[in-house]
């Protein structure tokens, strides 16, 4: 593609331009600063992109099953993203700066070791388990919703009932704008998850909390 | 008529998360309408807590699955 490109842009890479531009502006230098966006640039395009198309699989017809509704897709995805801002953080503050940035500063001495075991849950333990959940979560429940309408109006079709046959269409027009639904859906799941790796990198690059 | 009831409790537990996702978004449209400028600052902040906020259903439906 980047052979190919041109001064006055194709339709191809004009397209290819607008979602780059959008992991590129929209998520990654707004969450993370014109300063330090640079070298997480790939790794979240790439999220973007990866995430967008596998959850577009949910609805293209006669494909239907978006990759992110199998539990382990979304779990092998934040196993990447849990490494990476947790080294970046390291990396950026060490290993006691980094546990030290957890807890804002000002607080009453009292409150610290309370708040920073929350914060160390919320690190660790809630928020790769949300950021997975919530990707299979969509995807999944979109793709039961899916199901019922389209299956579910098959088996009202080929019914014994005349009047339930007719019942039949107003359940196909509902998955036909379920459908469209879903594509938003799928999109702003892709665009949730790589707005919220971001979120969580610059998190470990901030300097005071 | 057979089914789990945790099915019931999901729905019910989802009621919580919409209200929130409800209110974000007022809030998010009312800041738009009195600032217009201001849009390109508020969007990523709003669907950062409706995400926030979803998590709470998606907790629920996960629960249900685990419990069935």
């Amino acid at each position: 593609m980047s052979k190919r490109a041109a001064v006055v842009p194709s339709r191809g890479q004009h397209y290819t331009e607008l979602i780059y531009d959008f992991a590129r502006n929209s998520i990654a230098r707004d969450m993370i600063g014109s300063k330090h966006f640079r070298p997480y640039l790939p790794l979240i395009f790439a999220l973007f992109v990866f995430i967008l198309f596998n959850n577009l699989a949910g609805i293209i017809p006669f494909l239907q099953l978006p990759t992110m509704s199998r539990i382990g897709f979304p779990i092998g995805l934040v196993l990447i993203v849990y490494v990476v801002y947790h080294f970046v953080g390291i990396k950026h503050m060490g290993v006691g700066g980094y546990f030290k940035h957890m807890v804002p500063p000002g607080l009453p001495g009292w409150v610290v070791p309370v708040v920073f075991l929350l914060e160390l849950m919320t690190y660790f333990i809630t928020r790769p388990l949300t950021l997975a959940l919530r990707l299979f979560g969509n995807m999944f429940a979109g793709h039961m919703v899916l199901v019922v309408f389209i299956v579910g109006g098959w088996t009202l079709f080929t019914s014994d009932s005349i009047g339930l046959k007719f019942v039949a269409l107003p359940a196909w027009l509902m998955a036909f704008v379920m459908t469209l639904f879903e594509g938003l859906v799928q999109f702003l799941q892709a665009f949730v998850f790589t707005l919220l790796t971001a979120s969580y990198i610059a998190g470990a690059l901030e300097d005071s909390h | 008529m057979t089914g789990s009831i945790s099915l019931v409790g999901y729905g019910l537990s989802a009621i919580g998360p919409a209200i929130a996702v409800g209110l974000i978004f007022a809030a998010y449209i009312n800041g738009v309408a009195r600032q217009p400028e201001a849009r390109g600052m508020l969007q990523p902040i709003a669907i950062l807590g409706f995400a926030l906020a979803e998590a709470l259903a998606i907790f629920g439906l996960v629960l249900f699955f685990i419990k069935s």
